[in-house]
């Protein structure tokens, strides 16, 4: 390309991206009780109390509590979390609302809020026969179609009624897979979480619908901790996704999250998820910090756990899904595709932790930079020395779209035995002023053609995701790149 | 219908183009000829707006407008068609998908709805016939894998999809044999009528034996030097460039 031209035209596309719209970023007007600000002992106490937890749980918040005191946030991540001043933040925010019931008994506020995001809470609209936890701020709003699945043995709803009508199943799995020593926010999350969703599957259920949990920040000055348990049961199976979206706001909001999945022998868990948390303005004002745990156990024998996530929005994203794959023959996957646009930072990747006997996994990871963006893959794959014949395919790729943006890859390979194989491979490039050409020739805009380049660059990793959710998330990659060439 | 004069461009501050003119009106093929290096590619990109060229002087007008000021993806629409002499892959975009992209946006700029997904496919079938291109080729990622010949086929196939005014192929024959050539030559021969036009840019004759041109051009350093029937295509088959090349240096 010609070096006089370049700037004038990046700097026009630069003027576009600024105008492209984060169409999630309207306040929805509700009342709602929020705790005041500020974290200590009779906060955490006043959660559980507002909940109307077991004195169990009670416990399990305040150990973590008082262990998450003890720590430090962690620092190596390629991304610059500032200084979160965990005083400032108020822990529980809920729309104030509804006793649980009908639909009719949901404020139409709320209701109205999560039409405008697609997600419609009557059951008789959901065409795609799709199970939704609506989770707003600190709570679930709404869970539909709970007793078709109850006449299955599936249990979905949220956390906070798991712990009231089925206290065992929760106090057995809780903290199992994610302790709360895990991480600095790990601990954090376990001492204040809110909601969130609990989904069990029963022996040789298959999950008849997708089951999803849709999150939403709303309330300004808050933290968003929610927590998820899934639990497959001996050769279950159940399809989980997962969305997220949240107002733009100038100042940063903190999303610290875990997911917990158990998956028994021979049973399967796919977990997709579409991150669009609010990525701040064009410069780097405001936006989600979203530092979550995410990891499964797959602790039967010939189980699977695969997760696929299509991450596009939050300004800094720390989340390395993974898989702890004790039993034999068991099955870790990890699709993801990771793009930054603008000031974003994302460190992202997965574990794939081989303990069992035979077990595989696949990693393909697909980063994506634009704009000043900085965009890091991080894995780790490690095979036990008594986990003989396991293999890993990792597959690492990163796209650059602009001069100012930086791709990195921080691979960590352990192999304890020599009857295992383990292969990597990694590329980067950079969008081809070729290809662009090419499309535009055809009558394809220079927009609509990286559009189409990036989201073939993806293909792989968005076959992976289900139908309803391949095409929305399509869309938001094309969205997320508007006027990022340059 | 398109009217070239005095077009001069530049690339990296390299002079190419020193003042083209050239005539094309409807139902004509022109051929346009030249020694490596004279600046044949170089038309062509700079005629479908290629960002990698600058235009330093003159002008070009297609039907009466300003196709200097358009956008390459407006300059598509208007009817502006360039077999690329080398193909690009764009891996995991479907020929479908891409193809459909293609013909939705040309039809937008004409205020057309998009067309629906069977009409699509009933002319996809169609017009890949032209070209013999089989169902899976079409179905495959644009380009990715493809052998030679099977891209230049794709290329015609998407200038049949696209019904352009004006069609450039740029060294369409390198790198064909002679069965890819046949089918290649008869598909742009299939579309050829009284309202669209050819530009055929090759170095050898061999194409133009399937491909008739009604005026062959030479091009030589930037500048079209000689300019006649396509007797001269013959000429230049039996002689080679070397007594142009000599007669143009002597004169400057």
């Amino acid at each position: 390309m010609k070096e006089t031209e370049k700037p004038e035209k990046g700097n026009q596309i630069i003027e576009e991206a600024a105008q492209a719209e984060y169409k999630y970023g309207f306040v929805t007007d509700i009342e709602t009780e929020v705790i005041p600000k500020g974290l200590d002992e009779d906060v955490v106490r006043r959660i559980s109390a507002l909940k109307g937890e077991p004195e169990w749980l009670l416990e399990f918040r305040l150990k973590a509590y008082r262990h998450w005191l003890t720590l430090k946030a962690p620092t190596w991540g390629h991304v610059h979390v500032p200084e979160i001043d965990y005083q400032a933040i108020s822990y529980y925010a809920a729309p104030r609302q509804l006793k649980k019931g009908g639909v009719e008994d949901i404020d139409p506020e709320l209701k109205k809020t999560f039409d405008k995001l697609g997600i419609p809470l009557e059951e008789q609209l959901r065409l795609s026969g799709m199970a939704v936890d609506a989770v707003m701020d600190s709570v679930s709003v709404k869970t539909t179609y709970r007793e078709r699945l109850a006449e299955l043995g599936v249990i979905f709803c949220s956390i906070s009624e798991a712990v009231k009508d089925y206290p065992d199943l929760v106090r057995k799995y809780l903290g199992k897979v994610v302790p709360y020593t895990d991480n600095f926010y790990a601990a954090l999350n376990s001492a204040v979480f809110s909601d969130g969703s609990f989904v069990y599957i029963p022996k040789g259920v298959r999950c008849p619908m997708e089951l999803s949990t849709y999150f939403r920040i709303n309330a300004a000055q808050t933290g968003q901790f929610e927590r998820t348990l899934i639990v497959a049961d001996d050769d279950a199976y159940v399809s989980y996704l997962e969305g997220c979206t949240a107002p733009m706001r100038d100042e940063n909001q903190l999303h610290a999250a875990i997911v917990e999945i158990i998956v028994e022998d021979r049973a399967e868990v796919k977990y997709s998820t579409v991150q669009n948390w609010y990525p701040g303005d064009k410069d780097g004002k405001g936006g989600i910090y979203n530092l979550v745990t995410k990891r499964g156990l797959c602790r039967g024998d010939h189980s699977k756990l695969s997760w696929t996530q299509v991450e596009t929005g939050s300004a800094i994203t720390w989340k390395y899904p993974s898989c702890v794959l004790k039993g034999d023959h068991s099955v870790g996957e990890f699709y993801s595709v990771a793009l930054t646009n603008n000031w974003q930072e994302a460190d992202t990747g997965t574990k794939m932790i081989h303990l069992g006997k035979n077990s595989t996994s696949t990693i393909v990871s697909k980063g994506i930079s634009a704009g000043h963006s900085q965009n890091s893959y991080r894995g780790m794959v490690k095979i036990a020395p008594k986990a003989t014949g396991c293999r890993n395919f990792t597959q690492c790729d990163s796209l650059l779209l602009s001069d100012t943006s930086g791709a990195h890859t921080f691979p960590v390979i352990e192999v304890g035995n020599d009857t295992s194989v383990v292969e990597h491979e990694a590329t980067t490039s950079k969008i081809n002023e070729d290809q662009i050409f090419y499309c535009n020739q055809r009558g394809i805009p220079t927009e609509d053609a990286v559009g189409l380049i990036v989201n073939g660059y993806a293909k792989e990793v968005m076959a992976k995701l289900p139908m309803e959710f391949a095409v929305e998330a399509q869309k938001l990659l094309s969205i997320s790149l508007e006027g990022s060439v340059g | 219908m398109l009217v070239i004069k005095d077009l001069q461009a530049s690339i990296e501050d390299k002079q190419i183009l020193k003042g083209i003119n050239l005539t094309v009106k409807p139902g004509e093929v022109h051929a346009i000829m030249g020694p490596n290096g004279s600046g044949k590619s170089t038309l062509s990109a700079v005629l479908t707006g290629n960002p990698a060229y600058t235009v330093t002087g003159g002008s070009v007008e297609f039907y009466g407008k300003d196709l200097l000021a358009l956008s390459p993806e407006d300059r598509a629409h208007e009817g502006l068609f360039l077999s690329f002499q080398y193909p690009v892959e764009i891996p995991g975009v479907s020929m479908v998908n891409f193809m459909r992209t293609a013909l939705n946006e040309k039809r937008k700029y004409f205020g057309q709805d998009p067309l629906s997904a069977a009409d699509f496919l009933k002319l996809m079938r169609e017009k890949r016939s032209i070209v013999q291109l089989d169902n899976k080729l079409a179905s495959r990622a644009v380009n990715e894998g493809f052998s030679g010949g099977e891209k230049k086929r794709n290329e015609i196939f998407q200038m049949a999809m696209l019904e352009p005014k004006l069609s450039i192929l740029d060294e369409t024959d390198s790198g064909l044999d002679i069965d890819a050539l046949r089918i290649v030559a008869s598909g742009v021969n299939t579309l050829k009528s009284k309202e669209n036009a050819t530009i055929v840019i090759t170095h050898y004759q061999r194409l133009l034996d399937y491909i008739k041109p009604d005026f062959v051009h030479v091009l030589y350093k930037g500048r079209i030097v000689m300019s006649a029937g396509p007797e001269l295509a013959l000429e230049l088959e039996d002689k080679g460039y070397d007594w142009i090349k000599e007669q143009v240096d002597s004169q400057q």
